[in-house]
């Protein structure tokens, strides 16, 4: 048989199509989602933040949103609808809502406990994003580009925690003291908890986790070869929020 | 719908708009104002870069500290005589150029240009205020 | 050939007057929304999705719903379908527009969207959006220009018009399957993560787009005097009922699955929208309504198909019941209750609603014009040809 120019440019045509095709389609079917290396480190780290919910309700206090949104320049806007928070705290059930057994639903029902952007390690949110505004990196934590960000609320929608807001209005006139170490964000942008990153990388601890008076939250590296608290998270009975969803959350909440 | 009066007529009115910032402010009575004279932070010997290298790519400079600080997590920019810096708009820039009015804005707004920058990276309160 | 859009009568210039007046409108309302943000609509921090995102869900399908009279004609040569088809196509292109400008407003940072060209996303679903709804608007604006434009010429189309309507035919599935895949990949979103929700978009979309479409051929015959077809109209009523029963089964399917698998987490949001929730009963009119609306429709076209009046009533209880169930009766109780249980109203505002109309004005003209040009062409046809 004999391969004519057209049937050979036709042939030719369908395999770099079906490349390009595999080069496209595959990454946008492969599972688990890829991360962006966080240069200048020594060894790949892997955030994590322990949450002692029994600390937390004793406390009864909000020093680490307080602390949180003061140093991250969240606005306080009047209407329900419309408020921002990177850190809340709200009921047991709300938070924990597959720890459904009776004994745990009557005790700690109406203990408050702390709902935060748990930086998962298969983060909903990232994929979903059509200009990668949001991604995830090396070291675990999900961050924001708020320079790239259109606004489109899909990752608001992929995330299973509600741990998402959104500008829907101009910020700055409800920001109480602007602090100057930090950004503010502008109007139409989707915000949400960096772990503190910026911090991190001057060696310090994020906001909540210092402002907490009860010691309640810890942060360290779960790659640390001698962390503080590693023997706790491998000694106690850690749950995280929703682990049914395969999320891979990277807030532990002891419950006692 | 051909006719050639009103073919020439669109044309022209299309024209008009088309060559404004030719003749608009002759007709307007107003002289072409020189170039803004920029007020440099006093005490300060020089930027991070040349002076002609920053007026021309200050925007592309700030471009490439935004990605690598919040893309890829570096901070830390070695300028072309080997110092370093940290990236940051309002604490490294305007650190030194604590005067923005008369130092960024003078040009902003000679040529009307709203840097988007403003809504989010904060501008220090000025010493004393 | 468009020169046949700017010649009519009175109806038809206040008709497009009406519409322009809706478009002023809707912009200037979106110039306000512009300046201070989402803020001006009724979405909040639990249900980030609104009446656009309905609108866009909802138009999409109106677009798709094309494959209708496309398919039989240029695939199975149903020659009574011959002065629809166009029709079809061109509403495609009416309903994509409109589509992709529900998008663009819902934005909150629009002068951006094209950071979804300059960082393609492929795992995003809202990136592969973009991809199709164009490439449909492209296919089905050039298969239906070309083809109506040859026809004007009383030539054969040129040879590279059939490949392309033929390409459009599975791609209109695609647009639809591509945009119910936004709501059924979120794992967190029980309400929306279900294998059957792009098949259930396809039959909603296949019975309320035929069904303006009939609705429009209808108004063609009363205010033009161009008929499709008495056999036109009834085989796309066929479809309409076909697809209304498909509909209807695939709620069914889900409530009986939801319900009596009884998990909690997926039947709160079906328990919010047919029977309320902590005193909420905001969506539960709406829910019966386009329940009762849809079955009603499909007991008249099923007795009462031939008769017009009938035909006419059903088409529109059809239409707006379609138009409840993937509007806000799917993107409101996914959001609510919200995953930390918050249940919350959702009540689009003024400006909101005015935007949407706008849009709607917006689909309007394009379909007008389309449509003039459309039964200009034919009617010139029909009467050079020899009786």
């Amino acid at each position: 048989m004999k391969l004519g120019r057209r049937e050979f440019l036709r042939a030719m045509l369908g395999a770099a199509g079906a490349c390009l095709g595999g080069r496209i389609l595959g990454p946008a079917l492969a599972s688990g989602v890829p991360s962006v290396p966080v240069t200048g480190q020594a060894r790949k780290r892997r955030w994590v933040m322990l949450v002692d919910t029994a600390a937390c309700d004793k406390g009864g206090c909000s020093d680490c949103i307080e602390a949180c949104h003061r140093v991250h320049n969240v606005p306080a806007l009047p209407d329900e609808k419309e408020r921002i928070a990177w850190i809340r705290s709200l009921p047991y059930g709300q938070v924990l809502p597959d720890e459904r057994a009776p004994l745990v639903r009557d005790n700690l029902g109406r203990r408050s406990v702390l709902a935060l952007c748990n930086h998962c390690e298969n983060p909903p949110c990232v994929p979903v994003c059509p200009t990668k505004a949001t991604f995830r990196r090396d070291d675990g934590i999900v961050m924001m580009d708020y320079h790239r960000c259109i606004g489109c609320r899909y990752c608001m929608a992929a995330c299973p925690f509600g741990a998402r807001s959104f500008n829907w209005r101009d910020p700055r006139p409800f920001i109480k003291e602007i602090n100057p170490g930090f950004p503010t964000r502008t109007q139409g942008v989707v915000e949400k908890c960096n772990f503190c990153e910026e911090r991190i990388a001057k060696g310090q601890m994020p906001a909540c986790v210092e402002a907490c008076t009860e010691k309640g939250l810890s942060f360290f590296d779960l790659n640390d070869p001698a962390p503080l608290n590693r023997n706790t998270l491998e000694s106690r009975y850690f749950v995280v929020r929703r682990p049914a969803l395969g999320t891979g959350p990277s807030v532990f909440y002891l419950v006692r | 719908m051909y006719t050639k009066g009103l073919g020439i007529a669109v044309l022209a009115l299309f024209l008009v708009p088309a060559t404004l910032p030719l003749w608009y402010d002759a007709a307007a009575g107003r002289a072409r104002t020189a170039p803004p004279k920029l007020e440099l932070p006093a005490g300060k010997k020089a930027c991070i870069e040349a002076t002609d290298y920053m007026s021309r790519y200050h925007r592309e400079l700030l471009a490439r500290w935004q990605e690598s600080v919040v893309r890829e997590g570096r901070r830390t920019y070695v300028a072309a005589d080997g110092k370093a810096y940290t990236m940051s708009l309002t604490k490294t820039c305007l650190g030194c150029h604590t005067d923005k009015a008369h130092f960024c804005d003078r040009c902003h707004d000679y040529l009307k240009v709203e840097p988007a920058c403003w809504r989010c990276h904060v501008v220090p309160p000025k010493e004393g205020t | 050939m468009l020169e046949k859009a700017f010649s009519g009568g009175r109806t038809y210039w206040s008709w497009i007057t009406w519409l322009a007046l809706l478009c002023i409108a809707g912009f200037l309302c979106y110039l306000s929304q512009l300046r201070d943000g989402l803020a001006v609509t009724g979405m909040g921090r639990s249900v980030s999705w609104g009446l656009y995102i309905a609108n866009f869900t909802f138009f999409v399908g109106v677009a798709a719903s094309a494959v209708c009279v496309v398919l039989p004609y240029y695939l199975h040569d149903v020659k009574a379908f011959g002065k629809i088809t166009v029709l079809g196509e061109f509403l495609a292109v009416s309903a994509v527009v409109m589509s992709i400008l529900f998008i663009f407003v819902d934005l909150g940072q629009p002068a951006r969207v094209l950071n979804i060209i300059l960082y393609p996303s492929p795992r995003s679903l809202l990136f592969w959006d973009m991809i199709v709804l164009s490439g449909y608007l492209f296919l089905n604006l050039v298969t239906g220009w070309f083809t109506l434009d040859a026809e004007y010429k009383g030539e054969q189309p040129l040879p590279w018009v059939r490949p392309l309507i033929k390409v459009s035919i599975p791609w209109a599935v695609s647009i639809h399957t591509v945009t119910a895949f936004i709501y059924a990949g979120l794992a967190g979103r029980p309400f929306w993560l279900s294998a059957l929700l792009a098949p259930r978009f396809l039959a909603s979309a296949f019975a309320s787009g035929p069904a303006l479409l009939i609705i429009t051929a209808l108004a063609m015959r009363r205010f033009a005097r161009f008929d499709v077809g008495r056999e036109a109209i009834d085989k796309v009523a066929v479809i309409v009922t076909y697809a209304l029963a498909t509909m209807l089964f695939f709620f069914l399917v889900e409530v009986f699955t939801v319900f009596y698998g009884a998990i909690p987490e997926e039947t709160i949001h079906y328990r919010f929208l047919l029977f309320g929730l902590d005193k909420n009963y905001s969506l539960v009119p709406w829910a019966w309504g386009w329940i009762v609306l849809a079955a009603g429709a499909f007991v008249i076209l099923v007795t009462r198909r031939r008769n017009e009046r009938g035909l006419v009533v059903a088409c529109v209880a059809v239409f707006i019941a379609m138009w409840i169930d993937k509007g806000l009766g799917l993107l409101v109780p996914g959001f609510v209750p919200s995953p930390v249980g918050e249940v919350t109203t959702y009540t689009p505002t003024v400006r909101e609603v005015l935007i949407t109309a706008g849009i709607w004005g917006v689909g309007g003209l394009f379909m007008t014009v389309l449509f003039k040009t459309v039964i200009a062409v034919k009617k010139a046809g029909a009467s050079t040809q020899a009786p």
